[in-house]
């Protein structure tokens, strides 16, 4: 609830860029504004906090967000992160990107950055399509899903995001929808004040593409289907919350441990080096 | 401002140009390195990632040149000062980062320690095919800044001056290696580190509310700021304005790459460098670059003695092209004899420079091995006459 | 005794405030759809864009809660929790 008189995500927004270019009905503000009060509720350095982004509709996050932001190439968002936390740990680096991005081009580095346990967190808005480039499929859209590129629907078995997440060794996995603003709020400040890879993805819609050339209806249509048919079901095995086309959503948080992350563990070893005793 | 004593290892040391590539980034300050094995290139990173913790840096091993492209850049942002290294097949999978780390006026060293291609090709011999990738490489119009170390010793001596352009000119400069200068053991004299001069970052020092991150002072160049210290930039790889906003339209792409074109290519003159041997009373002026220049240099000794006049112009940064030069030698040479481990790259630039002037002929091949000096001598001799 | 360590904590009657950037709005009807007091609809009148931005149903009947500004995509509306007398905190 806020107290100030004025709207909290405006202190974090680039305000001269706006007005954004987010379609209506698209749920990648809504994140942001979540996003804002998580900032505010971690009680971080707004200055110590970075946003990478890669490119797509969900990248664009990166430009509206008034921190240091870095809006890199397609899908390679984790490895920027990567070397910008190593070179500054002091920073919290937050990669804000979409499905596509995240996990078609930049699968690769995803799984590398959750393997080494490297203090990043990464949001991941899953829409089920490429949005920017005009509703092409994507390795999240589900099954029998109509899209650009598939335009007899996806015969791709898409990714269950948070089993991938949980096996490549992310720390904490947690998954809501644009619905869900409290919940993702707060897992939001659960990931800002947490050491290691922390995955948060959140299901959102696509008014434009996904919902439209699927015949879901609009923005608000799509949120009515989260609330009515997800389920939060914290602590469940992420082998079992993929998404099929029109079925149940499994929310929660998933995953929530505690390892030794990347940077720890390489002062760890390199201290045990007799060459750097 | 001078080098960091704790990273530079002051003494006379037999090494390899792979090993002294190293040291010369060390001792350039380099505290960043992230790499992907790949020979002829390996033993750089290697190295670093076994001296990198006395000196104060960090190396890590991405999951491929992509990652590995794109780490240097955010560990540059953050205020580290990185490079990475690879070869042939990397270098292609580098090519989009280059392109950002140029839009994004980034300084960093890429090298590139060249052999037999294309594709996989040669991994353990070398070539020198990568020269035209070099400056073309990535897609839209940029120029880069590469240099081409023809001994160990210049891969220490030249890495530090790499690193002094790219901190000068805000951008990323190619180190153009090659198998044989990587795996070839020469002498190699590291200076105290009291003698090593070093560029620093152009940070900027106006307060963040008065800074704008891409507006380019008097010389053309932007100062730049790191992350975490309130500046809140916005670095993007989209044609952008001096916010560092995304600005969509002709007149701020004309203005943005127009300026990132011309802060290298106004500079042109005094960033070139070159080697001039016995070219004053040359009649034949060849031009060669890496571990080719050395056997030219046997192949000049020859002719010489042959009563050839023949002079070498060696290009030590080959990019921008020392197109001025190689303009007055043809006016003064009958033919320019352009000797290069390849099917025919830097000739075209030689060619294109001399406008007809001069005669310019290709000793090309290949690679996998380096010229024998008796076929470049043939050319020579043809060229002579 | 346990009641006797109970204190009494006084019911303190809060109201919200809700402001609305009319011509930020782009319609979609989140805020409208998720105000769990229902207090606010689409106004009958256009923004300068051709959306109907929401408009306030019933006066003091905002909550301050808020999750209209957490909901909205546009960053067009948020709640301020006030005091009764419609004071801020």
């Amino acid at each position: 609830m806020s107290t100030a008189q004025m709207n909290p995500v405006e202190n974090f927004l680039r305000m001269d860029r706006m007005p954004h270019i987010w379609c209506p009905g698209c749920g990648i503000g809504t994140t942001v504004n979540c996003f804002a009060r998580a900032l505010v509720q971690s009680k971080l350095l707004p200055d110590k906090v970075a946003i990478v982004s890669g490119i797509g509709c969900t990248g664009r996050v990166a430009g509206y967000l008034r921190l240091d932001s870095f809006h890199t190439t397609h899908g390679r968002a984790i490895p920027f992160a990567t070397g910008l936390k190593l070179a500054n740990p002091g920073l919290t680096v937050v990669v804000y990107s979409g499905d596509g991005d995240l996990f078609a081009i930049g699968g690769n580095h995803f799984i590398h950055a959750a393997r080494r346990n490297l203090d990043i967190k990464v949001i991941c808005v899953n829409n089920f399509i490429y949005g920017m480039t005009g509703g092409q499929v994507g390795p999240t859209t589900p099954l029998g899903a109509v899209a650009t590129t598939s335009p007899y629907g996806c015969f791709e078995r898409p990714f269950n995001l948070p089993f991938l997440a949980e096996s490549s060794g992310a720390v904490y996995v947690a998954r809501w929808t644009a619905y869900h603003v409290r919940h993702i709020a707060q897992s939001m400040v659960e990931i800002l004040n947490k050491r290691g890879f922390c995955f948060l993805e959140i299901i959102s819609p696509c008014p434009t593409l996904y919902q439209r050339r699927n015949k879901l209806g609009d923005g608000l249509d799509a949120m009515r289907y989260y609330k009515q048919k997800s389920t939060v079901k914290n602590g469940a095995n992420t082998k079992e919350v993929e998404v099929n086309f029109g079925g149940d959503i499994i929310v929660g948080k998933f995953v929530d441990i505690e390892r030794p992350t990347l940077a720890g563990a390489m002062a760890a070893q390199l201290s045990k080096s007799p060459e750097n005793v | 401002m001078k080098a960091d004593p704790k990273s530079v290892l002051t003494g006379v040391h037999f090494i390899d140009g792979d090993q002294a590539c190293c040291e010369g980034a060390l001792a350039a300050g380099a505290n960043f390195a992230a790499g992907y094995p790949i020979t002829p290139s390996t033993e750089i990173v290697e190295r670093f990632a076994s001296r990198a913790p006395a000196a104060g840096g960090v190396f890590l091993q991405m999951e491929d040149e992509l990652a590995s492209s794109m780490a240097i850049l955010g560990a540059t942002w953050g205020g580290a000062k990185a490079f990475t290294v690879t070869s042939g097949p990397g270098f292609s999978l580098m090519m989009e980062h280059i392109g950002y780390a140029a839009m994004t006026e980034t300084p960093c060293v890429f090298v590139d320690v060249q052999r037999g291609g294309p594709s996989t090709g040669l991994p353990t011999l070398p070539g020198q095919g990568d020269m035209m990738q070099a400056r073309w490489g990535s897609h839209g119009d940029y120029e880069v800044i590469a240099l081409c170390p023809n001994s160990p010793q210049e891969c220490f001596d030249l890495m530090i001056d790499a690193f002094n352009l790219s901190e000068q000119f805000r951008t990323p400069v190619m180190f153009m290696m090659d198998e044989c200068v990587g795996h070839m053991t020469e002498k190699v004299v590291i200076p105290s580190a009291d003698e090593i001069e070093i560029s620093p970052r152009r940070y900027t020092s106006v307060p963040p509310s008065e800074y704008l991150p891409f507006r380019a002072g008097p010389d053309g160049i932007p100062d730049m700021a790191r992350a975490g210290e309130g500046y809140r930039t916005e670095v993007t790889g989209l044609t952008h304005d001096e916010h560092g906003y995304p600005a969509m339209d002709w007149k701020s792409q004309h203005k943005l790459v127009g300026r990132l074109v011309s802060k290298i290519r106004d500079n042109a003159n005094c960033i070139a460098r070159w080697e001039e041997h016995a070219l004053e009373d040359a009649d034949v002026a060849v031009v060669a670059y890496g571990i080719t220049s050395r056997v030219v240099g046997q192949a000049i000794e020859m002719a010489r003695e042959e009563g050839l006049r023949v002079g070498l112009l060696r290009p030590v940064v080959i990019w921008p092209f020392p197109e001025k030069r190689v303009r007055e030698l043809a006016k003064q040479v009958r033919a320019l004899v352009v000797v290069e481990m390849n099917y025919g790259q830097i000739v075209h630039e030689v060619e294109r420079c001399a406008a007809g002037l001069a005669r310019t002929l290709l000793v090309g091949h290949g690679g996998g091995a380096v010229h024998e000096p008796e076929n470049i001598l043939q050319i020579l001799r043809e060229a002579a006459r | 005794m346990v009641g006797s360590q109970l204190r009494s904590v006084p019911f303190v009657k809060r109201r919200g405030r809700v402001y609305i950037d009319r011509n930020r709005c782009k319609g979609c009807g989140f805020c409208i759809e998720f105000c769990p007091p229902k207090v606010l609809r689409f106004a009958a009148a256009y923004n300068d864009h051709g959306y109907h931005p929401p408009e306030l149903t019933t006066e003091g009947g905002c909550t301050g809660c808020d999750l209209c500004g957490l909901y909205c995509p546009d960053f067009a509306i948020y709640g301020v929790l006030g005091r009764p007398d419609g004071s801020a905190l």
